[in-house]
């Protein structure tokens, strides 16, 4: 259980002049949820982003210091992305399925992953799709538009997609900022059932979230990394004022 | 007093719009009323079906248009097997692998493409295109279904490209990232899920494109030799619809069945392109509505 999966050292991040993250160091267990909270704008998805290189698509940023995943660093200069992002899987803040079948949103990581097979196809879609606590509602209906789902299905579909090409890692940025309470408490539930298979990294704006399904919390301000460690101590005893006075809703 | 002015104003922009519905229904009309009286002298099916046309002939004139017919849908579709791959492969480049400042001077040298006037066009079709295709394929003449296609081709491209790039840079960036973060690689992400998310936006700029194709008369007149036979193959002059109109309303005797027959030819003209543009426009509104989701 206490293996580490992501070792952040030193790392520094830049969007033109401006350094969004400064000297960050971190580590995130495996096999544990970690959230990160903090105000808007303190760089909790920047932070999340730099863990799949989803930040290279924005042209003029720039980074320093290290993120080793499995002791490798992944700002190598050449490493795959392309093998990154399959070890570590995404879900967005908006729930964004493809325009296409329920079907074909599920198996496209496998498709582009050059996987044939149909039997092979069903099979680990139908997986993916138990795994992310969907099957039973969409099994009948398979072949329908993504965009007929709910929100809250829909954003399980993300979950369903990115599960099926078997990542190590999976960072969720606000997945349940467009959802209602009870498509939130689903995911919520997906989440801790999640982590006996998975690290997960959650970026939530959502105190009682955070509380209630992460071992870790991790509190960002202004790009600097203030405090983290156990969610109950964080929640119960944190160490700097600002923390508590955020915690507490005091600002924010 | 304010109200009544309103109401003037209101009613001035109503009749600016009425008139474009005027104009409209007026050209279809003029069209109909002097197409119709081939019909005494000429069956119908006659018409459309044969393809022998010969008005002037010496005994006994014909008037049959199927081999227009034929060389316009040739020559058109001859321009969109061209065009349509190229104009998908320059906006996926322009919208996808372009720095923005390349796009940013590329898209308008691409536009200004379409404001070269077609009797230019033509002109490089006479003495660039069709010698290298007579050189080619060792005919005595490049003046043909292909010269016209290619010319028709390159005149279709600016409109193709255009509307194709503002398909594509219209697909939600969230699918782009989706398939990103899948670990798809920018190719995987452009075939599997951008074009098919812009699918419906490009097929109406194929359509729009070929509406242009369909309906252009200098170029072909000047390109595609202009003989009135039914043609075998692409390397064989063609005659289209609009050349035809064009070459002899100019010295048919008014009032005559050929003078009506030649209305008669712009009427079946006019009905391709409003059903094209028809069938484009819904395309264009049901993506409108797909992408609002």
């Amino acid at each position: 259980m206490d293996q580490i999966k992501v070792q952040v050292k030193d790392f520094n991040f830049f969007y033109g002049q401006a350094q969004c993250l400064k000297n960050i160091s971190l580590d995130i267990m495996t096999h544990e949820v970690t959230s990160i909270i903090g105000p808007s704008g303190c760089g909790k998805s920047t932070f999340l982003r730099c863990l799949n290189r989803m930040n290279d698509l924005i042209i003029s940023t720039r980074t320093e210091g290290t993120i080793l995943i499995d002791g490798t660093n992944i700002y190598e200069k050449d490493l795959d992305v392309v093998k990154l992002r399959k070890k570590v899987g995404m879900v967005f803040q908006k729930p964004n399925p493809f325009p296409k079948s329920i079907f074909e949103n599920a198996a496209y990581g496998l498709k582009i992953n050059g996987l044939k097979d149909k039997n092979l196809l069903a099979e680990k879609v139908e997986q993916s799709l138990k795994n992310a606590a969907l099957w039973g509602e969409v099994k009948d209906r398979l072949n329908d538009n993504a965009f007929k789902l709910s929100g809250g299905q829909q954003q399980r579909l993300c979950v369903a997609r990115a599960l099926a090409i078997e990542p190590e890692v999976i960072l969720m940025d606000e997945p349940a900022s467009a959802l209602d309470p009870i498509a939130t408490a689903k995911l919520e539930e997906l989440i801790v059932h999640l982590k006996e298979r998975y690290t997960i990294v959650i970026v939530t704006h959502n105190m009682q979230q955070a509380a209630r399904i992460s071992d870790v919390t991790v509190f960002l301000m202004q790009g600097e990394l203030v405090e983290h460690g156990k969610t109950s101590e964080i929640f119960t005893r944190p160490m700097k004022k600002v923390t508590e006075e955020y915690i507490t809703g005091r600002f924010g | 007093m304010h109200r009544q002015k309103e109401n003037i104003i209101k009613s001035l922009f109503f009749l600016n719009g009425l008139l474009v519905v005027i104009a409209l229904l007026g050209i279809f009309l003029l069209l109909l009323f002097n197409a119709l009286p081939t019909f005494k002298d000429v069956k119908f099916s006659e018409f459309i079906f044969r393809a022998n046309w010969n008005p002037s002939a010496y005994l006994e004139s014909s008037y049959g248009i199927l081999s227009q017919v034929v060389s316009t849908l040739m020559v058109t579709i001859g321009s969109l097997i061209i065009a349509v791959p190229l104009g998908i492969g320059t906006a996926a480049y322009l919208s996808d692998v372009a720095s923005p400042r390349v796009r940013e001077i590329a898209k308008p040298i691409v536009e200004i493409l379409a404001g070269i006037p077609s009797v230019v066009i033509g002109f490089l079709g006479i003495v660039l295109v069709g010698p290298l295709i007579a050189k080619a394929t060792g005919n005595y003449s490049g003046l043909n279904a292909l010269n016209g296609s290619v010319l028709l081709a390159v005149m279709s491209l600016p409109t193709i490209v255009s509307l194709s790039e503002d398909a594509l840079g219209s697909v939600p960036k969230s699918y782009t990232e989706a398939s990103l973060a899948l670990g798809g690689n920018p190719w995987q992400t452009l075939i599997r899920v951008k074009i098919p998310a812009a699918s419906s936006g490009i097929l109406a700029a194929t359509m729009l494109g070929m509406g242009r194709a369909i309906g252009e008369t200098m170029t072909v007149l000047m390109a595609t030799g202009n003989a009135p036979a039914m043609p075998k193959s692409f390397l064989e002059p063609v005659r289209t619809m609009t050349a035809t109109i064009a070459i002899e309303l100019g010295e048919v005797p008014y009032y005559t069945t050929h003078f009506h027959s030649l209305f008669a030819i712009g009427l079946v003209l006019f009905i391709f392109t409003f059903i094209l543009n028809l069938v484009s426009d819904i395309i264009l509104h049901r993506y409108e509505k797909r992408m609002r989701v």
